[in-house]
């Protein structure tokens, strides 16, 4: 077998290892959490009766061990159980929410990742100068600012002084792909200025690193002009770092904007999480837990497999 | 003003000509913008309720956990939309006064402890079943089971006996009750068809709109029910909830026009908002109150000198100002006000008097020692800053309070109704009875503080079974009297409900009973 195969073949082996590790963490943590689960549920004024009677129905009656497998079996199957505090079904709750922040973790990308690289090479052309220190200033500045005040000030401008887009980005299924975009502009709008910066940063980094090399001295003396020199030559040579921190912000857009659902009114799967635990729903504690690591585990394979196979060294070796 | 105006008016306030247009004609005849607004106003309200339209209304107070089941509702999304779907018994007028929904008429026998109610007959479901006296027994019956976890449990506990009569349904107490009926109209007991047993989720109740979509956390959409029995209510063609949680992104959207109506307007932006022109904020007195309170029965508090000498310290005009910015009124350390029916308005106000709680703490002997005091940001909005004032104002007469700063996590199984003296809130309750039950009897659960007084519980009860309403009337004022001058409670300030409306509906009622109307703004509200 070609050597590359061998090791995607291993990555992604290793990669499903690990989402097994992370599945019996969540499953001990939600376990050893202090206190009785079912009486936690049910609150002070439960009687005795009532608490036996969940705990039956949640099975913590029979031994941990048959209830992770349990609970991994039916989970890879895609049935989670019921949720504990309204009997709905969670893995649709779950595939609604999950695809809502999908569709605004990707229109955000969609801007965010193009515009942040563009920009990078913007600002390794002009290193130095004007371009880049606007560029640097203006994505630092929005970096800077917590997300919650950014979401506010761009809901201000242009949502309740403009009026050009709505403030609740409220998205359900009767809306049009159309409707949906127009609903999530400010939303996308804030992630990308959130997200921008990291990137941006790295690419710039990542490039400027490269440009010492000597074969770009080579390439500016052949008289290449600048732009495509750092498009064709040196680009290609900094992809691994940069598509590092691109997934890292995808992870980020995915798992980590409960704040910006929050302000905005978005049905994700953040404001999903807090709610139940703030309940105490440990089986959709769970399975949100398990969709978070598998996004995370999933793009860092993702990350991983891109830089072999963009690195000769890596894909040809000795 | 000339024909012209009037006849643009008259259509506007129809409907026939949209507000844009209206505001553009009238500036062109000359009319302020202003001046056409507010005669726009009073001609709708003149109009009178208009059918159609679609109301959005954004909500603090959903959550992804809930569920349609009424039993289990807390929040203010699920209370809202119960009130929409679904009918109960009785619902309380703003005046106080009942009105038969499910219950067309009702008596109670001599004794206050034997209640009929007449069911109203033609009334349906959603799914076009009738309404029978027997699901409603089965309704309060499944609320009364403990295994319900109903919200209504506690109201239910006194009900011994339900059961059905003909087209009535009888039900007994085991004290004479005589606001029974008042208890009826909480909103986790309204109709479902054999009362939920079956299915306590389900989406079928009886109400003025009925389900079309049930996003629990994100939204809710309800269309007007055309089988309903009461054609003066429920004028929207369908209703939309949305869950707004945070304070901004509920105000920016009033603002930017995406709804027509929110709740829980923040005190300290109510006067900004309500400066745009086309939105009212709405400033009702309620029952909630935020107090703080002493336990009777534990030192340095058992000493009624020393519960005196804090009462009078603590300067509830600038409290007032400072923490609600004017959106409320004082309290008089007891939990009722003019919002309850048979209050008495002769009791006097206490006065904030630095000699007299000078005179009562040395009277009390306090060997000076600094009185802990504990709050938290979740005991009401502003605890924190409130119990520096009222540390401020107690020291300028010279006692020393200690304000100890508690975990927002745990407060209410820790520290309220364990330690002595601490800042809570009370939502209040349907009637005075009620709310001295909850929490002033000595025998309740929730007696916070630690008020036990025999004559104040003979009172109570007594009250219960007399129908005469003058001697009632005249109990309740004793027993406040007894509760300002002898009790545990410190109770500064009374919050107002801050709901927020733009000018495309109308309709709007003050209602001391529950914010939005009572919840009823869905309902009674209509298009403009």
């Amino acid at each position: 077998m070609h050597p590359i195969a061998v090791l995607l073949v291993q990555r992604i082996a290793l990669s499903l290892l690990l989402l097994l590790a992370v599945s019996v963490l969540i499953f001990v943590g939600t376990e050893i959490l202090p206190g009785d689960v079912a009486r936690v549920i049910l609150g002070q004024g439960a009687t005795e009766q009532a608490v036996e009677n969940l705990r039956r129905e949640m099975g913590l009656d029979r031994p941990a061990i048959t209830r992770y497998f349990e609970w991994l079996f039916n989970a890879l199957q895609g049935d989670f159980g019921v949720a504990l505090s309204n009997r709905r079904d969670i893995a649709t709750a779950i595939g609604q929410r999950l695809g809502n922040t999908m569709f605004l973790a990707s229109v955000a990308a969609a801007f965010a990742v193009p515009l942040a690289i563009f920009l990078g090479l913007l600002a390794v052309r002009y290193q130095n100068r004007w371009p880049d220190r606007l560029i640097s200033g203006i994505t630092l500045t929005a970096i800077s600012l917590p997300e919650f005040l950014l979401g506010y000030i761009i809901m201000f401008v242009f949502a309740v002084q403009l009026g050009w887009f709505p403030s609740v980005s409220s998205i359900h299924g009767g809306m049009s792909f159309g409707q949906k975009l127009y609903a999530v502009a400010l939303p996308a709008m804030v992630l990308t200025l959130v997200v921008l910066a990291h990137m941006m940063r790295m690419t710039r980094a990542a490039i400027l690193n490269v440009m010492q090399s000597a074969y770009i001295e080579t390439a500016e003396l052949k008289g290449l002009r600048k732009l495509t020199l750092i498009f064709r030559h040196a680009m290609p040579n900094s992809i691994a770092p940069i598509i590092n921190v691109v997934m890292l912000n995808l992870a980020y857009l995915v798992v980590g904007v409960v704040v910006i659902e929050v302000v905005f009114v978005y049905p994700g799967m953040g404001q999903y999480l807090v709610d139940h635990v703030a309940r105490r729903d440990v089986a959709v504690v769970q399975a949100c837990g398990l969709i978070f690591a598998a996004v995370y585990i999933g793009l860092n394979l993702v990350a991983d497999l891109v830089s072999i196979l963009t690195n000769p060294r890596l894909r040809h070796p000795k | 003003m000339n024909d012209q105006f009037r006849y643009l008016l008259t259509r506007a306030a129809r409907g026939s000509l949209d507000r844009r247009a209206f505001m553009g004609r009238a500036a062109a005849l000359g009319v302020s913008g202003a001046m056409a607004n507010t005669m726009l106003a009073t001609a709708v309200r003149a109009e009178g309720p208009r059918r159609g339209g679609h109301l959005t209304v954004g909500l603090q107070g959903g959550e992804s956990t809930n569920s349609l089941d009424p039993a289990l509702a807390a929040s203010q999304v699920p209370y809202m939309y119960l009130r929409a779907c679904g009918d109960t018994m009785v619902n309380v007028n703003p005046d106080g006064t009942l009105d038969g929904r499910i219950a067309e008429e009702w008596s109670a026998s001599p004794d206050a402890r034997t209640w009929t109610f007449r069911i109203r007959s033609g009334v349906e479901f959603h799914n076009g079943e009738p309404v029978t006296p027997e699901d409603v027994a089965q309704t309060l019956r499944r609320h009364s089971d403990e295994e319900s976890q109903s919200g209504a449990l506690g109201i239910m506990r006194g009900i011994t006996g339900i059961s059905v009569q003909g087209d009535s349904v009888v039900l007994e107490t085991d004290t004479p009750n005589a606001d029974l009926p008042y208890l009826l109209a909480d909103y986790h007991l309204v109709i479902q068809p054999n009362g939920g047993i079956d299915d306590p989720a389900g989406t079928v109740f009886s109400g003025a709109y009925r389900w079309v979509e049930d996003q629990p956390g994100v939204r809710h959409v309800l269309e007007r029910f055309d089988g309903y029995w009461d054609d003066s209510v429920g004028h929207f063609n369908s209703v939309e909830i949305l869950v707004i949680n945070d304070g901004t992104a509920r105000t920016s959207a009033l603002q930017s026009g995406q709804v027509q109506l929110i709740n829980r307007v923040e005190p300290r932006t109510a006067g900004l908002v309500s400066r745009a022109p086309n939105i009212t904020v709405h400033s009702t007195a309620g029952k909630g109150h935020y107090v703080f309170i002493m336990h009777c029965n534990t030192a340095p508090f058992d000493n009624n000198e020393l519960r005196l000498a804090l009462k009078y310290a603590i300067d509830r005009e600038d409290m007032l100002d400072r923490i609600l910015r004017g959106f409320g009124s004082i309290g008089n350390d007891t939990p009722i006000n003019e919002a309850y029916p048979l209050f008495d308005a002769s009791i006097p106000q206490r006065e904030f008097d630095l000699d007299r709680a000078r005179h009562h703490y040395e009277r009390s002997g306090h060997d000076g020692s600094p009185i802990v005091l504990r709050t938290s940001d979740v005991a009401f909005p502003g605890a924190v800053d409130a119990a520096q004032l009222f540390q401020e104002t107690a020291a300028q007469a010279g006692i020393p309070i200690e304000i100890r700063r508690e975990p927002g996590d745990g407060y209410w199984s820790e520290v309220w109704n364990v330690q002595p003296f601490s800042a809570s809130y009370w939502g209040g309750r349907a009637v005075q009875d009620q709310m001295y039950s909850t929490a002033y009897y000595s025998g309740a659960d929730w007696n916070d503080t630690r008020f036990f007084n025999e004559d104040f519980d003979r009172l109570l009860i007594q009250a219960r079974g007399e129908l005469d309403v003058a001697l009632r009337t005249e109990m309740y004022s004793e027993m406040g009297m007894m509760v300002r001058d002898e009790g545990g409670l410190i109770a500064p300030m009374f919050n107002d409900f801050l709901d927020a409306q733009n000018d495309q509906i109308a309709g709007w009622v003050e209602n001391p009973n529950g914010e939005m109307m009572n919840g009823f703004a869905p309902v009674l509200m209509w298009q403009a």
